[in-house]
């Protein structure tokens, strides 16, 4: 890598490293000092790495440029003796001499304090997952707004809001006591969870940002397996779903970024690796007695990664989204159910069922009603795939509803 | 949307002895009926399947064996769903796997307190 590639990459792994090894040192209250300071370090590694070329260990480089830019900071400002010094006290040793320690220990449980922090339940859920974007994920408010279709307005409103919450909130920026754990960590894994999907089902989006989105939901989860007290059977089981879903990144589009859709897709290009990884993950997660919506996800995604139609696949996952339904309602688990009953018990069964589940609103609804129908009475099959059409908002949704449409209409040309 | 208990009752001193695959059989239909509803998003409370065997305390600390003797049939499952009249929680009831082992289901409104 030179320097024009090198930079932005170890500004993406770490930023957000540095960031929170300064903010745990500071406190919540003080992330735009930490940031700054980060932000500046890398801005002079930019001018100098140009001029004089790359420096040994880059990333040593600037862990050195950011404890000595933070060590002037502290001597120099006022503030530090009046407020964040009182903090710091806590936790320094009373030398004087501040050690701002980046060893791979303190950076881990920095990060991890960090998660917590930015996952608190003080900020409502899509203020969470821009806030771990931002903080722990190192995007900018550009790649945000990208990400989730919005404008940049919006989204530097959202995380103001949340950063300002976090301040007057006075969130302590350190791993919850066991006892909290249990009631915090739901709220951390939803996060990632959300995030996970923004990447892996919202269409539209830059491809490279799309798989983004997923990895650092990955990191993110990977860094609470990495810790005893949060290694518990829902960390691995989330985490197995992830690697389940992710195996088949490559197979479900085409090169022209075209969704390819499950039964059309390659095998050869799932990734037999993370397959494997979600397998032993999924074996992990089987600890304990509790059964939660991610081990019933990640089973559901577990069948799939056989593509053969065996009967017993699709009655698993009949029973599992059974099972899921009864946790939690979602309308996208409804519309999957139904489609798992037409393969374990039969199209006329499934029929039935979706006539009744009421989600008319809904254009994969009426793409399920479309799919159920089509070689049992293609006439009301053409009408809901027309209907999903109208009701289809991204592009790649309105291509492959089209060449539905498309191939009835060739179909009933050809017949007359 | 107003809450409605669902009562399975059957008489199961006239249950045949199932066999694994029966049994395994009967638990699909059971959870796919409830799945379908829960999939309507009219699942209150999934409920719990309950014991044959029972006590029954009446008056004076009189203690009876076994659930209420006095009918033929005992209860052996409850569950709550959300409809917005009988109509329609008798509908979701259609389709329930005791009535085709011979049982029924009572359906009755709750009156929240």
């Amino acid at each position: 890598m030179n320097e024009t590639e090198l930079i932005p990459h170890l500004f993406r792994t770490e930023y957000r490293k540095i960031v929170s090894v300064l903010c745990k040192l500071f406190g919540i209250a003080h992330i735009e000092v930490a940031e700054d300071i980060v932000s500046d370090s890398f801005l002079l590694a930019s001018e100098l790495w140009g001029l004089k070329g790359l420096p040994e260990n880059p990333t040593a480089w600037l862990y050195t440029v950011a404890k000595n830019k933070t060590r002037d900071y502290l001597k120099r400002n006022a503030l530090f003796a009046g407020i964040i010094s009182k903090e710091l006290r806590y936790s320094a040793q009373s030398s004087g001499e501040i050690d701002i320690d980046l060893s791979v220990k303190n950076i881990q449980d920095s990060e991890l304090a960090m998660i917590f922090v930015v996952c608190h339940p003080c900020n409502p859920p899509e203020a969470q997952i821009g806030l771990a974007l931002n903080i722990l994920c190192g995007f900018s408010v550009d790649e945000i707004a990208r990400a989730f279709l919005t404008d940049k307005e919006a989204i530097y409103k959202r995380l103001q809001r949340a950063r300002k919450k976090l301040r007057t909130e006075n969130i302590r920026i350190e791993q919850p006591g066991l006892s909290d754990l249990n009631s915090r960590l739901p709220t951390v894994l939803m996060t990632l969870y959300l995030l996970y999907n923004e990447g892996y089902y919202s269409a539209g989006q830059e491809m490279a940002i799309r798989r983004d989105l997923c990895y650092e939901a990955m990191r993110l989860g990977s860094l609470l397996l990495a810790n005893d007290e949060t290694n518990t059977p829902a960390v691995n089981a989330l985490l197995a779903l992830m690697c389940f879903q992710s195996s088949r990144f490559d197979a479900r589009h085409d090169s022209d970024g075209q969704t390819i859709l499950y039964p059309d897709q390659d095998t050869t290009l799932w990734d037999q690796e993370l397959i494997r990884k979600g397998e032993y993950l999924l074996h992990e997660a089987s600890r304990g007695d509790h059964i939660s919506k991610y081990h019933l996800e990640a089973g559901i995604a577990y069948w799939h990664t056989g593509k053969e139609d065996r009967p017993e696949k699709w009655e698993g996952i009949l029973q599992l989204y059974n099972q899921l339904l009864l946790i939690e309602y979602s309308p996208m688990a409804a519309l999957n159910r139904t489609y798992a009953l037409a393969k374990a018990n039969g199209k006329s069964e499934a029929i039935a069922e979706a006539e009744k589940i009421n989600l008319t609103g809904n254009h994969l609804y009426h793409s399920l009603l479309g799919e159920l129908y089509t070689g049992i009475d293609n006439t009301k099959a053409l009408s809901h795939w027309k209907q999903a059409l109208l009701g289809a908002k991204s592009l790649p949704d309105k291509i492959q509803i089209s060449n539905r449409i498309l191939a009835f209409e060739t179909a009933a040309c050809d017949q007359a | 949307m107003k809450d409605f208990l669902l009562v399975y009752r059957t008489d199961i001193s006239k249950a045949p002895k199932a066999s694994p695959e029966e049994m395994q059989a009967n638990t699909k239909r059971w959870m796919d009926w409830i799945g379908a509803i829960a999939a309507q998003n009219k699942l209150a409370d999934r409920g719990n399947r309950l014991f044959p065997s029972g006590q029954v305390l009446k008056a004076e600390n009189v203690i009876a064996d076994g659930p209420y003797t006095e009918i033929k049939e005992s209860i052996v499952g409850y569950s709550i769903v959300k409809a917005d009249s009988y109509e329609e929680a008798t509908e979701l009831s259609k389709g329930c796997p005791i009535l085709k082992s011979g049982g029924n289901v009572e359906i009755r409104e709750i009156s929240a307190m």
